[in-house]
């Protein structure tokens, strides 16, 4: 099967200072990868840049369209660009607040993207955004409350169901599950695991939480100071880490 | 109010010839690209913002010496701003003005189109307090440019969605966003909906002047103009269930009006030019 996305030799740099250093990876259809490192690494950046969100200084991302074609990332106009992440991609970021709009109800958010599709059935448009709050275990009959009212969990999952609703090939998530307690990361983590699965979605995933790792991906990537230290399959990288820095991030995890 | 113009103390409209000549080649830009905001550099003018101030200078830069002006304010002749403007350009200008649509050759006005069909050979100026449409739903300038370079508009629908999901129905009455040849979003100005049908394909010239925010921008003669909606919601205008009180029209925009202080109303036309002309219309054939 061929790849889906081909990163090679990325680096970003800000100003003189390293935010991520010449790294290369394949992304593959249904493959759900997580970057993993400790605050600072680059993990972030990287997930940016491989986005598209910040401008390579070096090497390429190269994306295997809907179409068929090879699109040379770095050399995508605003409005492909745009394109691309309305129709093909999707982007969670670590603070619902950011990804969500907050001054309009939880249905124009989850429906904001059809809209932008060019969906213009009122009638079809609730029905859609409905059936993806119930997939994220919102209440539907919640469907016109405004986000603000929402608890932070449920302000992931909607953020979730409005990335998600327009089936996209790959999505990119920023921490998802940081910054929310431990009983409510289980549930959106198992959300995801499952919805991950229904839709055959690529996902890259920024996690400083091994554990998420574990559960989630097939693939690791262990970043320390912009640079990748140690990638390859999941359990083999926790239960057999080779570099000394993935060694004490896998020791550092309480065990009961 | 002619005779009070000294052509001494003003140069001709007001403005000076090349602050005239900068508002005419952003104008020409401006009907070049149907809906898209023309930046310009606007002036000082001897009213304040938000009362019209754009409107006023794209009129100075339209004023010929043989022009008939005529200025209304919700569709009103004889209201401060419509009376103030009208007067201005008498004093500065010296052109004729009237209050009958079918007269003027360049009518400015403030959220109203008349409601006597224009002519190609006429000229509608409005006074825009927000030419941005998308400004309530996203702040950033940068942004909403680039929205209109990409035509990116689904966010435009998120309002309407909103109007549904809240009041079972689009409930947007003034200001309502249209969609000029099938390209950029534009905001009509706040004219009540009821009016948005006349700006599709309209013989008349529709020049749109922000002065505050700077921006021009125009509907030119027959160009399509569409209001947006959705398959299930189609647009519709504002329907009443009365007929204006004094000429008994049942086709114009109404306004409704409290007489008394027991709260007795009356719906009258908000255009008065039409009002009256239908008014006077009856007293001749009743006389005749």
């Amino acid at each position: 099967m061929s790849a889906l996305l081909q990163v090679r030799g990325l680096s970003h740099h800000y100003g003189r200072r390293i935010g991520c250093e010449n790294v290369s990876f394949d992304l593959h259809p249904g493959e759900l990868l997580c970057i993993v490192g400790e605050s600072g690494s680059g993990k972030s950046t990287l997930l940016n840049t491989v986005a598209a969100q910040l401008t390579p200084t070096a090497g390429a991302v190269h994306y295997h369209q809907k179409n068929g074609d090879w699109l040379d990332l770095g050399a995508l106009s605003e409005a492909d660009r745009r394109r691309l992440a309305r129709e093909e991609w999707g982007f969670v970021t670590q603070n619902p607040r950011d990804g969500l709009r907050l001054n309009v109800s939880a249905g124009a958010n989850v429906a904001e993207r059809l809209m932008a599709l060019g969906q213009r059935d009122y009638g079809r448009l609730r029905d859609i955004a409905r059936g993806w709050l119930e997939r994220v275990e919102i209440d539907p009959a919640r469907i016109d409350d405004a986000p603000t009212g929402f608890s932070g969990g449920m302000q992931q999952r909607l953020q979730i169901a409005r990335t998600l609703v327009t089936q996209p090939r790959l999505v990119f998530m920023d921490e998802p599950t940081a910054g929310l307690d431990v009983s409510v990361q289980a549930r959106i983590l198992d959300l995801l695991r499952r919805l991950v699965n229904e839709l055959g979605l690529a996902a890259i995933m920024v996690t400083h939480d091994l554990a998420v790792a574990r559960l989630l991906a097939a693939r690791t990537i262990v970043m320390q100071g912009g640079h990748v230290v140690e990638s390859g399959l999941t359990d083999q990288i926790l239960d057999d880490p080779q570099h000394a820095y993935t060694q004490l991030l896998v020791s550092s995890v309480l065990t009961t | 109010m002619s005779s009070t113009y000294n052509s001494n103390a003003y140069n001709f409209g007001f403005l000076d010839e090349n602050t005239k000549r900068m508002l005419r080649r952003a104008l020409l830009k401006a009907v070049a690209i149907p809906g898209y905001q023309v930046p310009f550099g606007s002036r000082e003018m001897p009213l304040p913002y938000g009362w019209g101030t754009g409107g006023i200078q794209v009129t100075a830069a339209l004023l010929g010496p043989n022009d008939v002006l005529k200025v209304i304010d919700q569709g009103a002749d004889d209201t401060t701003n419509a009376v103030n403007i009208r007067r201005f350009f008498g004093r500065v200008a010296g052109v004729a003005t009237t209050e009958r649509t079918a007269d003027a050759s360049v009518i400015q006005t403030r959220h109203r189109i008349p409601e006597t069909p224009l002519r190609e050979d006429q000229l509608l100026v409005f006074q825009v307090p927000e030419p941005e449409p998308l400004r309530t739903l996203e702040p950033r300038e940068a942004e909403t440019r680039t929205m209109h370079a990409l035509a990116d508009y689904g966010l435009m629908h998120v309002k309407l969605y909103e109007d549904i999901a809240q009041y079972g129905h689009i409930a947007t009455s003034y200001d309502y966003p249209v969609m000029v040849d099938g390209r950029f979003l534009t905001s009509p100005s706040p004219i009540p909906k009821f009016d948005n049908p006349k700006l599709d394909r309209s013989p008349a010239l529709m020049l749109f002047g922000a002065g505050r925010e700077k921006r021009l921008y125009a509907i030119p003669p027959y160009t399509r103009v569409e209001s947006l909606a959705f398959d299930d919601h189609p647009f519709e205008i504002q329907r009443w269930e009365h007929r204006c009180a004094i000429c008994n029209a049942g086709d114009s925009y109404l306004d409704e009006v409290v007489v008394d202080d027991r709260g007795t109303r009356m719906f009258v036309c908000s255009d008065t030019d039409y009002c009256s002309q239908r008014s006077d219309n009856a007293a001749t054939e009743e006389a005749a």
